[in-house]
C-alpha cells in the first residue's frame, strides 16, 4: 500500500515537472540585450573568436579575480589543514 | 608503494603527452573551447598520474611542493599585475591594452566566422596563462599533501 502511494507520487510530479519543462523556452532569453551586445562588438574590441573567453576574462575579469582569489584561498586551506594533520611533516611544508 | 613497471611506464609516456595538452588548451584558450582554468586541470592530471604510478618520497624529489607554491602565488600576482599595469597606463582596472594594438597578440580579426588567429585577443592570453600557472600549482600541491597524509597514517 505504502509501495504503491509512492510510485503514484513519484508519478505525478514526473508529470509536474514535465509540464513545466514543455512551456520552458530554451535559448530565447526575454532580454538579449546584453548578448547581443558582447556577440556584436566582441571580435572587434577585444579581438577575440571565442566569446566565452572575452566575457569571462575581459567584460568580466573582475569575476575571473575573485575565482582565482577563492581558489588560492582553497589550496591554503588544505595546506593548513593537512600541515596540522601531520607533525613530522612540519619544518619541511615551510 | 610504487605501482608495478608496466604502470610506471605508461605513466612516464603519458606525462609528456597530458603536459602538451594541457599547455596547448591553456595557450589557445582565446580560439577553442577551454581556457586557463582547464588546461591547469590538464596539467594537474598528469602530475596526479605520476603521483599515483610512484611513491609519495619518490615524487618529493621529482616534484618541489616549494615550487608548485610558488608557482600558484605567482599566478595569481600575474593576474592581477596584467590586470594593474591598465591603470598604470592611465586606463580602467582589467582594460584590455594590447588588443588591436599591432603588437604582442595585438592583430585584429573580421567579424564573424573566421579560422582565428594564436596572435590575437591583446592580454587574454597572458591571463590565461597566469590562470593556468596558478591551477596547476594549486590542484597539484592540494593532491600532493592529501597523498603525504594518507602515507604517514599508513606508517601509525
Amino acid at each position: 500500500m505504502r509501495k504503491s502511494l509512492s510510485i503514484i507520487v513519484i508519478i505525478l510530479f514526473g508529470i509536474f515537472l514535465s509540464l513545466i519543462a514543455i512551456d520552458l523556452t530554451f535559448g530565447v532569453p526575454d532580454n538579449t540585450g546584453m548578448d547581443d551586445y558582447f556577440i556584436q562588438n566582441g571580435q572587434e574590441q577585444i579581438a577575440t573568436n571565442n566569446i566565452v573567453t572575452t566575457v569571462v576574462f575581459d567584460y568580466r575579469g573582475f569575476d575571473t579575480l575573485g575565482e582565482s582569489t577563492v581558489l588560492f584561498t582553497a589550496v591554503i586551506g588544505v595546506a593548513l589543514m593537512y600541515r596540522k594533520l601531520i607533525k613530522g611533516d612540519a619544518d619541511e611544508n615551510e | 608503494m610504487r605501482m608495478s613497471k608496466i604502470v610506471r611506464f605508461s605513466a612516464d609516456m603519458l606525462f609528456g603527452a597530458i603536459l602538451i595538452f594541457g599547455f596547448y588548451i591553456i595557450m589557445h584558450g582565446h580560439l577553442t573551447p577551454g581556457g586557463g582554468f582547464q588546461g591547469g586541470a590538464v596539467v594537474a592530471t598528469g602530475a596526479a598520474l605520476v603521483i599515483v604510478a610512484y611513491s609519495y618520497e619518490e615524487v618529493l624529489g621529482m616534484i618541489k611542493k616549494a615550487g608548485l607554491m610558488l608557482q600558484e602565488s605567482a599566478g595569481l600576482v600575474m593576474f592581477a599585475g596584467v590586470a594593474l599595469i591598465a591603470i598604470g597606463l592611465g586606463t580602467t582596472f582589467f582594460f584590455n591594452f594590447l588588443a588591436n594594438s599591432g603588437s604582442l597578440f595585438g592583430m585584429s580579426v573580421p567579424y564573424g566566422p573566421n579560422s582565428g588567429e594564436l596572435n590575437t585577443a591583446g592580454v587574454l592570453p597572458l591571463m590565461n596563462i597566469a590562470v593556468g600557472i596558478e591551477v596547476w600549482g594549486g590542484l597539484a600541491i592540494v593532491i600532493l599533501y592529501m597523498l603525504s597524509g594518507i602515507s604517514k597514517a599508513e606508517e601509525v
